[in-house]
């Protein structure tokens, strides 16, 4: 009797370092909208979709600043595709064009507080 | 062997309208005496700059497309950077990128029109007239 309670306060024990372990790195179920870098989750964030490859816009143009500055944050940086769910070929030419607009003073470098 | 170019150039806002238009026509003429033939100019006019250019927090946006050589280009930048009322300038390539976007565009095209045929192809049996009578005013 008296090991069957010690194995069990042991089995209690382990299961609550178990869960202590995975405190850090857990949430998982809460995974979807939580803010966190949802990568190799079971669960996906959204599934968000390229804006460029749904509404069908072939060129990205330096000139078109108001299409590139949905893309770039409030202090100009430029805002990483995990975030706005561009696809990669076009995250790609989306930062050509951001940074070619930096070069004509069509965009800001850096954005001061 | 002829490359289409973007040249964007800004100059500088305190200089009376008939100097901008003797230098937008300066421009135009180096791009003449380089070699290359100029396809349009357009003035996106008064801007305001995203950061301070040489003192300067606005500026008139000129816009060239070009069509040359790559040797056409560098005298045509030299000149820009010499000019004192220019204060930026950017050349952009774009004939690589308007040959893909031809191609892409005509893919497209092509996909459309088989799927109109299509479209139009059915509803002759099926009787029905309202959601495919756009559809060949389209294609």
């Amino acid at each position: 009797m008296a090991e069957e309670r010690t194995h069990s306060q042991s089995h209690g024990g382990g299961s609550g370092s178990g869960s202590g372990d995975r405190r850090p790195s857990s949430g998982g179920r809460s995974g979807p909208g939580s803010a966190r870098d949802g990568s190799g989750r079971k669960f996906f964030r959204r599934k968000k979709v390229c804006k460029f490859c749904t509404e069908k816009i072939d060129n990205i143009d330096y000139k078109d600043v108001r299409l590139l500055s949905g893309f770039v944050a409030e202090r100009g940086k430029i805002v990483p595709r995990r975030l706005t769910g561009v696809c990669t070929p076009h995250q790609r030419r989306l930062t050509t064009a951001i940074k070619q607009a930096r070069n004509i003073a069509l965009l800001p470098f850096a954005v001061r507080y | 062997m002829n490359r289409t170019y973007e040249v964007m150039y800004i100059i500088r806002p305190d200089i009376t309208d008939e100097e901008i238009d003797k230098i937008v026509s300066t421009m135009e003429s180096n791009v003449a005496a380089a070699g290359g033939t100029l396809t349009n100019t357009e003035r996106m006019g008064k801007r305001r700059l995203a950061y301070v250019v040489r003192g300067f927090a606005e500026g008139l946006y000129v816009l060239m497309t070009i069509d040359g050589e790559g040797e056409m280009i560098h005298e045509v930048e030299r000149r820009l950077r010499v000019s004192e009322p220019v204060i930026k300038f950017i050349t952009v390539r774009v004939d690589e990128k308007q040959k893909k976007l031809n191609k892409l565009q005509a893919l497209r095209a092509t996909r459309v029109k088989r799927s109109t045929t299509e479209a139009a192809a059915a509803p002759v049996e099926a009787g029905a007239t309202a959601g495919n009578e756009p559809a060949p005013a389209n294609a």
